[in-house]
């Protein structure tokens, strides 16, 4: 029973047929079933009919097994993986707005550099910073700036790729 | 040739075998009606009500195993068949809806009985497909088909804008279908049939569990070849029944919520599960945590994600495929495994299962002066009918358990029944679907006074197409069902549950130009049967029974399966019952 029950972060990777509805039936299918997103992004593939979707999600390993079988029923779904499985690498990109006055213009550039955040804009009272990284990269830099004063933050959502060169799976 | 989407609708369905399809026409799809009026290949039933023509296409398909198909308008039209889709997703019937879609242009403008039809039915459809140009209509048509009817069979949507109707374009039917996302074959895994083979011949305690998919995958023969070899006793779920003979002496009958005390008691006791395509529904573990607490569980089913569904209940070898596929190389495997010991192995176990046949039986009893039994109804309605190999639909509620329980039926696709939505209205549509299939057959349709007017306006469609189903009303003045939860559960607080208000049915029958019977004591209903039985066309039967009748045995909603309820417990004894309960002998008090 016990690591069965364990809840841990999952990050699935799909690709999909490029076209409108799919992402409805996918969003529609976590939400009917009672499963959680963390974050969800799609884009188009270098196949035009293709899109990626990347979707970090959590729960248990019966939830996961559950939720990749359910996204690779979908008649859209080309191929589902589980990049957790194996090595990947993943992405998020965060602008944050920090307020800023005298005292602490240097403390932020300083947390900036520490996690190779750019300053994408300035004003007098404040910096924008973008910073690209994993998820526990952002979070981290994040928590730092807060007592600083966040005033926005916005996340592009995770995307990842597997560290094994992408082959096509021939349909079985 | 060019035709307009029309006549391409026409065509396609013709090249994929449909006869009849059931629908209500409205502004969006006259066209396609107007077609349809002027060939004779296919025949349009027109019902009275699109949840009607659902239910129709579904009675259809699972009396048949081919699929069903319904027409109907945008708006209010789809929206009414969303009940009937509903429910085919969840039972797992093949059934093609095309719903009229508003002109492509207009298509997000709130436009005139505009509704959003793919975004309604995506969670209750397999898949669904928008049409947007009349270029694409053959070939959406050909792959809602192979859809519905493949892997594990669903209700599929095509949705038909009124200018795709109309719109012309060169006629071609595609000879392959190229959809790289659907894999619905799975190869057989025969490493795991080789392990369930093991399992079976050392297993001395062991159960076959069996539902839908057996009936779904054309695989009665196997099932019954592998009870029948390996000895084992059959429990059959409510979607299962028929897929091996109900009189068979291997039958323990249904299991579940109201399954046979022997049924349960089996799986409960069992040291090995053979689940064939049934998907351990939450009416027949009961509590998951305790179900067949002993047991190795082998799962064949066809959809992944029904395989370890179910948390707290471990699949020990679970093997992906169809039915029919997996038993015949199960079957292989066990003739050259078996070793000639198996029986006695399992002998104490048949004793085991002889004692629990003959402490509980199913029973009722029935004396001539009290109010008829709803338990004899269903019992003498099989032994007169059963020489003829009926059809039998039901509805929803009290009725419908007892006539699983008492029905026994001998062969699949006999059994029409809304097992996993529930859904009353569904008995007599379907039943006219199934009749419309097999003209010449008997069709039954058992249902109860509170599911009937869900759905009661077909009587002029059956009137009109002579569909000559035989409809009997188990008439309790109640929604039965609720009832009994209301005596068992809410101190006998009967809210909402009594039907006070009752049509008079049997001229309710004739005000449709239908044949109305009643029988309201024991000795009428022989009578009114037989007379139903010689009577052309649609017969209704409104047989007024006891009141208070409960349906046992009885799991309670969380109990485990060895925890039935066989009778009505002490505090529902006749005298204690709530008062708002009339008298059970009269008859009167049920015509309003
Ligand atoms: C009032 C009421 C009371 C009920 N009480 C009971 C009760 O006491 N007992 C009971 O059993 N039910 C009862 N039910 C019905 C219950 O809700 C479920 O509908 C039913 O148990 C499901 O049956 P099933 O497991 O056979 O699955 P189905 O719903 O028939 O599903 C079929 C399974 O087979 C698989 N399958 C499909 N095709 C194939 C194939 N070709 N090969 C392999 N696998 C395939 C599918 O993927 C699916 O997992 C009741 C319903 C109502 C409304
Ligand atoms: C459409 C729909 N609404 C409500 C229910 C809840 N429900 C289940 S059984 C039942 C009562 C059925 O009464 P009746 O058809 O008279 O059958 P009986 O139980 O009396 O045999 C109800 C209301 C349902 N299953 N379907």
């Amino acid at each position: 029973m016990g690591v069965e029950n364990v809840e841990r972060e999952h990050i699935i990777s799909m690709r999909v047929e490029n076209r409108s509805g799919v992402l409805a039936r996918v969003a529609g299918l976590f939400s009917g079933r009672g499963y959680n997103i963390e974050s969800l992004t799609v884009a188009p593939t270098l196949d035009a009919t293709l899109s990626v979707m990347t979707i970090v999600t959590k729960g248990d390993e019966r939830i996961i097994e559950q939720i990749l079988k359910q996204l690779n029923k979908l008649i859209e779904a080309i191929e589902v993986v589980d990049l957790t499985e194996s090595a990947f690498i993943e992405r998020d990109i965060a602008i944050v707005k920090v307020q800023t006055t005298l005292e602490t213009r240097a403390e932020v550039l300083r947390i900036a550099e520490i996690f190779r955040a750019r300053v994408i804009d300035s004003t007098n009272t404040m910096y924008t910073l973008e910073v690209t990284g994993t998820g526990g990269k952002i979070e981290a830099m994040i928590f730092q700036l807060h007592t600083l004063g966040i005033l926005e933050l916005v996340r592009a959502g995770r995307i990842a790729v597997a560290r094994e060169p992408y082959e096509k799976k021939t349909a079985e | 040739m060019k035709l307009n989407g029309s006549q391409i609708f026409i065509e396609c369905l013709k090249r994929e075998g449909v006869d009849v399809i059931f629908g209500l026409p409205g502004g969006v799809v006259l066209k396609i009606f107007d077609e349809l009026h002027q060939q004779s290949d296919i025949e349009l039933v027109l019902t009275r009500h699109e949840q009607g023509a659902g239910h129709m296409a579904e009675g259809y398909a699972k009396a048949t195993g081919r699929p069903g198909v319904a027409l109907v308008t945008s708006g209010p039209g789809m929206t009414n068949i969303v009940t009937p889709l509903a429910d085919a997703y969840m039972d797992s019937v093949p059934i093609v809806v095309f719903t009229g879609q508003v002109p492509t242009q207009m298509i997000g403008n709130d436009a005139f009985q505009e509704a959003d039809n793919l975004g309604i039915s995506r969670p209750c459809t397999k898949h669904n497909f928008l049409v947007r140009d009349v270029k694409d209509l053959a070939r959406t048509i050909r792959e809602a088909f192979h859809v519905a009817t493949t892997g594990r069979p669903g209700p599929v949507l095509v949705d038909i804008p009124k200018d795709v109707s109309i719109n012309t374009t060169e006629f071609v039917y595609p000879d392959t279908i190229s959809l790289r996302g659907y894999h619905p074959e799975h190869g057989n895994d025969t490493t795991q049939i080789t392990r369930a083979a093991e399992a079976i011949c050392q297993a001395q305690r062991p159960i076959i569990y069996v539902g839908g998919g057996a009936v779904f995958s054309d695989a009665a023969d196997e099932v019954t070849a592998l009870a029948e070899l390996t000895r084992i006793p059959v429990d059959m779920t409510l979607m299962g029944l028929g897929v091996f003979p109900g009189t068979h002496p291997l039958s323990l009958g249904m299991l579940g919520m109201h399954g046979s005390y022997v049924a349960n008691m089996a799986i409960h006791n069992a040291d090995l599960v053979i689940a064939i395509g049934s998907r351990f529904d939450d009416r027949v573990t009961g509590k998951t945590s305790e179900f067949c607490p002993r047991a190795k569980i082998i799962h064949i089913d066809i959809d992944p994600t029904s395989i370890r569904k179910v948390r707290d209940i471990e699949v020990h070898i679970p093997i992906l495929g169809d039915v029919k596929e997996v038993l015949t190389e199960l079957i292989q495997a066990l003739k050259v495994g078996i070793n000639g010991n198996t029986n006695d192995l399992r002998e104490p176990w048949w004793t085991q299962l002889r004692e629990w046949m003959d402490t509980h039986p199913l029973t009722y009893s029935q004396s001539d002066d009290e109010a008829i039994k709803p338990q004899y109804v269903i019992d003498r309605l099989y032994q007169l009918t059963t020489d003829s190999d009926p059809i039998v639909s039901t509805d929803v509620g009290q009725h419908q358990m007892w006539s699983a329980q008492y029905f026994k039926l001998n062969h699949p696709r006999r059994w029409l029944t809304s097992g996993g939505l529930g859904t009353m209205g569904f008995g007599f549509p379907a039943a006219m679907g199934a009749q419309r299939a097999f003209p010449d057959r008997l069709v039954l349709c058992v249902t109860g006074d509170g599911s009937f007017q869900m759905n009661l306006q077909e009587l002029a469609t059956a009137v009109l197409y002579k569909l000559s189903v035989k409809i009997v009303i188990i008439n309790n003045g109640y929604h039965g069902m609720v009832r009994q939860w209301q005596d068992l559960f809410y101190d006998g607080r009967y809210a909402s549950s009594e039907l006070s208000t009752l049509p008079d049915y049997v001229k309710l029958a004739e005000a449709y130009s239908a044949v109305g019977l009643r029988a309201s004591s024991p000795q009428d209903v022989d009578a009114v049967i037989q007379e139903a039985l010689s009577t052309d066309g649609p017969v209704l039967i409104d047989v007024q029974v006891s009141r208070s009748e409960n349906c046992y045995p009885m799991i309670p909603a969380g109990g485990a399966n060895h925890e039935m309820l066989l009778e009505d417990p002490p505090h529902l004894t006749q005298a204690s019952k709530s008062p708002v309960r009339t008298s059970d002998d009269s008859d009167s008090v049920l015509i309003a």
